[in-house]
């Protein structure tokens, strides 16, 4: 079976194999309450992922998100606090800044050729420095339309509660499916990842606007990280320059048990909600559990991730053969090709 | 039947084409569809392309043909916008055009598929064929539309499958003709394609074929680039010949006998008697046995099963058309890649060779046919390219001392006249012929009992041609077993023992002693 | 220095004096060390004319003690982990997990040696032994399995620091023992042990790589993977040992650490040391794209990382600033290896000499 659903459907076994053993355990995963936890608790994370995964399809990464993430909440905490802004008026202040941040990523990968793995890394190093430079510490956040927000909610019969940012983090991921299959914009990212290796550069020859698509790309993953830090100040109510130190592995982690290949080109939106409702199971069993360190969290997501990059592996290597994985391009097309293009 | 042919002289085709086709076809107006005028394309010190004149006319197919570096693929990527033109004219209809991409030749109704497909594998069918211009609906993608279309439209070349699932899982013919689809489709009025049944079998070329022909009958120009020959006999109406980057001739596909089109890539005449064996042919014995001897070894969609064997102090020379399977040869011999059937022989014994490093640790050597990709390693120096596969088979641990490496190096300096101020300079910085020298040297470095040159000599400026075939002269009398590729056949006939011909990814025939001429291989490259 | 490479022909010999044209081969030869050199050197200029005393060393009770000390001893672990980063990034790798390694082994050396009665040394080889494992790992997903090296060295970057949480059961473990103690905090001669050790590690590791053929052999894997292979060359050996000396490496750098705050931090020990280290090798020239590498200049890049960290340490400056000041480093530094970004300059430059 070498369908491209197949890590999906992978994906959502593990994560119904998950979700039994858990309400095996402790019955209490069948209430709303655990389920809405699930999505408040990792909405963040989620919003986050979501953006992720559009990178990931079109073949780059973005390792700036934890700190964007931070340094949302840290501005948002500067602006209504010291600077009285009201709170909307930061929100789209904050997401101009994140978009503008993230185009600037995206335009230096395109136009430098520098790796997108290293660019994003210095966005890493510049955003967490600057979330420090704001304030070293804890910054609470107080106003009354954060009060608002976190009353927000909808109560299901046996007390769930279904809060705001859970809300958002489902209208996040419908757009973010709606963007991704039903969208140009969304059909190019994945014609960007899945040529990516070819010769010919298939895109650009079909007409796909590489630069513009990878600046949006990374544009939609920035604005999505800035979304994901204002959540989490929601969330949090407060600003601190060390919050979501590492989430972007977990959102790499998601996105990748969620089906999408890290080669590009191949992934599914949905797929990266399942893999971060893997994360919440896990975290939620381990926290019932009780005796267990919560750094099993991370160990089994690590231990998922590395499963299903081996299946990755397994469904993209068709041909199999080692002599010819080991050197790149063997075919003579693609060396006359080369040739051609620079002459002795 | 020996005869000789009259030289050929360029431009041939003075005349009006409606007085060369004759009434034979009808469909065709006087104007061309795409007509090239001069064009021109310099790189660096290289000239790619001298004064090329191509004319396409509608509902034809015209093959463009030529051994490499003959000026094919830049001609393409001129038409087609991927280059620039240093001068001359391309015309659509009539009427000058200048494409900045490929994307923009595209609009103006130019459409190119390439061997390797230029769609996303990674899509569905349908979503390659309308991706950039998806059908909407409130702004939004109709799939369901694009997959109705797209069915619809491939019905039209009589192909049934299932639009939605992922082009890779298709064979190589279907997405071929998927792209040529998604490229008609897309108005076009010209059609080029590349080495299209490169990987294709039999059947499927036939499948690809019954494409163009119903293409053609709607008008529209094919430019179709092969190196099959019998292909080029089965579906082109004109031949156009580039060699070393000029047009050699444009004739009608069906007044080109084989032969001559053979001597037109080639660039050689066809001579009533072999005069060319000039150099004593000393029949080399099977006494000291075959070196290495291959049976049957074969890959499939590669090389069909072939026989070899090479002795000690022999010079077998493979000649064959680009794309004849000379290449593939080499490959299988040198382990780069597995063979899938028959076996090697190494001095008598039964071998597996599996990857060059095994090849290597048997005393073989290759020089590969793409230097800069696969031989020279530009950033190291000359001495550490010279010493890398001496190294190699000693093991890492084993570190030649570095005074060792640089009198190494110096002796392959100066024996085989390698021009660099000094043995650090990066290897990349040398001209062609030292490049390849360096190679070259690399493997007499490892002191190997046989070797393996492909194209040997391509690229390189004169005198360091004649170096190079002296220093193969030299090796073979102080006893080493050659297998050599090259396109030049003269020389091929200057220092080969016997010469082993390849066709269609096949061995045809071995010619030794006196039989070695040009002729005869040409011969033997055209017989059917 | 890379426009001289593109060229296909050689620039012809210009006649000029013999002195002349030998001082500008060595300038040409030593461009590369000079420039990373240069920096180190404006930069403890400029720490200098902050505060005066930068370059005064003192001894007290037979340790010395000041800034440039200070500098080599806390850089000691950044360095340890930029000459493993070398190697890998030599073949076209990189090895993200070297932080998590660190967490590893600090953890193992932390808990065996306050729990069990193994000698100290033993409790040192052990630990470096987690480092080769964790090495191993990597290498075999890379050379073996043949994935990307970031994606690879990423599992073990998450995974690892839950390991590490596990050996030490959530805790900050702390031990006291002061043969292992002596790694970070003795000193020898006057001289922080934690420098002596990186020192030895260095000349090692050095003459490992040039007295055999490994460095040869990864800068041919790294620069032509394809041509090396045709030349006969083992490219996944030369892989997985490469990965097996950066864990290595960060097993050493973890142990500095942990007997210098005796005690194993799970959680932060090592933590983003991997970016420095990567930042460290690109600042020595060391390309990512692989082939040629400098170990000593790698060195050198951790230094100047260390500088500038210390620097805004004596500058009274929050060290928070440290983050952005390195991502603007970084930046001018990729952005100078960038050939996209340099065309227009070059550009400009050539036109100004035509005209001139």
């Amino acid at each position: 079976m070498r369908s491209r659903a197949f890590p999906l459907i992978a994906t959502f076994v593990v994560f119904v194999a998950l979700y039994l053993i858990g309400y095996q355990r402790f019955p209490a995963f069948g209430t709303t309450r655990v389920i809405a936890n699930f999505l408040t608790d990792k909405s963040f994370l989620g919003i986050a992922a979501v953006g992720m995964t559009f990178v990931i399809i079109a073949g780059g990464i973005d390792l700036s998100v934890g700190s964007v993430v931070a340094f949302t909440g840290v501005f948002c905490a500067l602006a209504i606090g010291r600077l009285g802004m009201h709170p909307l008026v930061a929100f789209a202040v904050i997401l101009l800044i994140g978009a503008a941040f993230g185009a600037i990523m995206g335009a230096v990968i395109h136009f430098y050729k520098i790796p997108a793995f290293i660019v994003t890394l210095a966005g890493m190093f510049l955003a967490r420095g600057g979330a420090f430079v704001l304030s070293q510490e804890s910054l609470p956040i107080e106003h009354s339309f954060y009060e608002l927000i976190g009353d927000l909610y909808y109560v299901f019969p046996d007390r769930g509660r279904l809060t705001f940012v859970a809300v958002l983090f489902v209208v996040v991921l419908v757009v973010g499916i709606v963007i991704a299959h039903f969208t140009r914009f969304g059909r190019n990212i994945y014609a960007m990842g899945g040529s990516r290796e070819s010769a010919a550069n298939a895109a650009l020859l079909l007409g796909v606007p590489i630069g513009r698509t990878t600046i949006m790309v990374y544009t939609l993953s920035a604005v999505l990280a800035t979304l994901s830090g204002i959540v989490y100040s929601l969330y949090t109510s407060s600003g601190y320059p060390r919050a979501a130190v590492g989430l972007e592995l977990d959102a790499i982690a998601a996105v990748v048990t969620g089906g999408t290949l890290l080669t590009g080109g191949v992934g599914f939106v949905a797929g990266t909600f399942v893999g971060v409702m893997i994360q919440g199971v896990i975290q939620t069993y381990i926290n019932f559990d009780g005796t267990l360190n919560s750094w099993w969290t991370k160990i089994v997501i690590g231990l998922l991730l590395f499963l299903f990059i081996i299946i990755q592996k397994v469904l993209t290597s068709y041909r199999g053969t080692f002599t010819f994985r080991l050197i790149p391009g063997l075919s003579r097309r693609a060396a006359e090709s080369k040739t051609s293009a620079s002459p002795p | 039947m020996r005869q000789r042919v009259r030289p050929f002289t360029g431009r041939q085709t003075g005349l009006p084409y409606a007085e060369l086709v004759g009434e034979k076809m009808t469909v065709q107006k006087n104007t061309p569809l795409l007509q090239t005028q001069n064009l021109t394309k310099r790189f660096g010190s290289v000239q790619a392309l001298s004064g090329v004149d191509f004319n396409l006319y509608p509902g034809e197919v015209h093959a463009v043909l030529g051994e490499n570096g003959a000026g094919k693929s830049t001609l393409i990527k001129l038409i087609t916008g991927v280059y620039r033109r240093d001068a001359g004219e391309i015309l659509l209809e009539g009427k000058p055009i200048d494409p900045q991409s490929p994307h923009e030749a595209q609009a103006l109704g130019i459409s190119t598929v390439y061997q390797e497909i230029n769609l996303v594998p990674t899509m569905s069918v349908a979503e390659n064929i309308f991706l950039g211009r998806q059908p909407r609906r409130f702004g939004f993608i109709d799939m369901r539309a694009a997959n109705a279309r797209a069915r619809a439209l491939l019905k039209t070349y009589h192909l049934d499958i299932d639009v939605t699932r992922t082009l890779s899982t298709f064979s190589i013919a279907v997405q071929q003709i998927v792209a040529i689809a998604r490229g008609v489709d897309m108005s076009a009025k010209i059609l080029i394609l590349d080495e299209p049944t490169a990987s294709l079998d039999a059947q499927e070329v036939q499948m690809l074929f019954t494409v163009i022909r119903a293409l053609k009958a709607r008008g529209i120009g094919i430019l179709l680039i092969t190196h099959f020959l019998d292909q080029v006999y089965q579906i082109s109406d004109r031949i156009t010949v580039l060699r070393n980057g000029e047009r050699v001739g444009e004739h009608l596909t069906a007044e080109l006998p084989k032969m001559k089109l053979i001597t037109l890539m080639l660039g050689r005449e066809l001579l009533s008697e072999t005069e060319s064996s000039g150099a004593e042919r000393a029949a080399v014995g099977d006494a000291g046995g075959a070196f290495l001897r291959t049976e049957g070894i074969a890959r499939r969609g590669m090389l069909q099963p072939i026989d070899l064997s090479v002795a000690r102090g022999e010079i077998v020379g493979l000649a064959g058309l680009l794309g004849s399977g000379r290449t593939e040869t080499a490959q299988l011999i040198f382990g780069v890649a597995r063979s899938d059937a028959g076996s090697v022989q190494v001095k008598g014994r039964k071998v597996a060779i599996g990857s060059p490093r095994q090849a290597v640790q048997h005393g073989f050597g290759m020089c590969p046919e793409d230097r800069k990709v696969e031989g020279i390693i530009a950033d190291l120096s000359v001495r550490e390219n010279i010493i890398l596969a001496m190294q190699a088979k000693r093991g890492w641990l084993r570190a030649l001392p570095a005074r060792k490496q640089e009198e190494i190096a110096q002796q392959m300096i100066a024996a085989l006249h390698i021009v660099t101020p000094d043995s650090s300079k990066p290897a990349g910085e040398l001209s062609g012929g030292n490049q390849q020298k360096v190679i070259l040297a690399r493997w007499l470095a490892s002191q190997p009992e046989f070797l393996i040159l492909d194209e040997p000599t391509r690229g390189i400026d004169v005198g360091a041609h004649a170096e190079i075939i002296h220093i193969i002269k030299n090796l073979c009398a102080q006893g080493m077993a050659l297998l050599v590729i090259s396109s030049e056949l003269a020389e091929v006939v200057d220092y080969s023992h016997r010469v082993v011909v390849l066709r269609d990814r096949q061995k045809l025939t071995e010619l030794t002693g006196e039989d070695i001429s040009e002729d005869n291989i040409m011969r033997a490259i055209a017989e059917q | 220095m890379t426009d001289q490479r593109t060229s296909s022909t050689p620039a012809p010999p210009r006649p000029k004096s013999s002195i002349l044209s030998s001082l500008g081969r060595l300038a040409a030869g030593n461009r590369r060390a000079l420039f990373p050199l240069l920096a180190l050197v404006l930069i403890l200029l400029g720490n200098w004319l902050i505060s005066p005393s930068f370059f005064s060393i003192r001894v007290v009770e037979g340790r010395m003690l000041g800034s440039i000390i200070d500098i080599f001893n806390r850089g000691a672990p950044t360095v340890l982990l930029a000459i493993g980063m070398t190697l890998v990034i030599a073949t076209k790798g990189i090895d993200l997990s070297v932080g998590a390694v660190i967490a590893i082994c600090g953890a193992v050396a932390a808990v065996l040696i306050s729990t069990t009665d193994l000698s100290p040394y033993v409790v040192m080889l052990l630990s470096v032994g987690a480092g080769i494992l964790c090495g191993l790992w990597n290498g075999i997903l890379v050379a073996i399995f043949d994935i990307q090296p970031f994606i690879a060295t990423l599992i073990l970057m998450v995974v690892g620091r839950g390991i590490a949480q596990l050996i030490t059961e959530g805790q900050i473990a702390v031990f006291n023992n002061p043969t292992l103690e002596f790694i970070g905090k003795g000193t020898l001669f006057g001289i922080p042990f934690a420098i002596i050790l990186t020192a030895i590690v260095f000349v090692i590791v050095y003459l490992f790589i040039r007295r055999t053929a490994l460095g040869l052999l990864i800068e041919s894997v790294g620069a032509n993977a394809r041509a090396s292979y045709y030349a006969g060359i083992n490219a996944r050996l030369i892989t997985l040992m490469v990965y097996v000396i950066s864990g290595i490496c960060a097993a050493i750098a973890g142990l500095i650490i942990t007997t210098d705050i005796k005690g194993a931090d799970a959680n932060n020990a090592g933590l983003w040391l991997e970016l420095d280290a990567i930042l460290a090798v690109v600042i020595g020239g060391t390309l990512l794209s692989g082939g040629r590498f400098y170990l000593a200049l790698s060195v050198i890049g951790a230094l100047i990382i260390q500088s500038i960290q210390t620097g805004i340490f004596v500058s009274g400056l929050p060290p928070t600033f440290n983050l952005i000041v390195q991502a603007v480093v970084i930046l001018a530094i990729l952005f100078l290896q960038s050939e996209e970004f340099r065309r227009p300059f070059v550009r400009a430059w050539n036109r100004m000499r035509k005209t001139a």
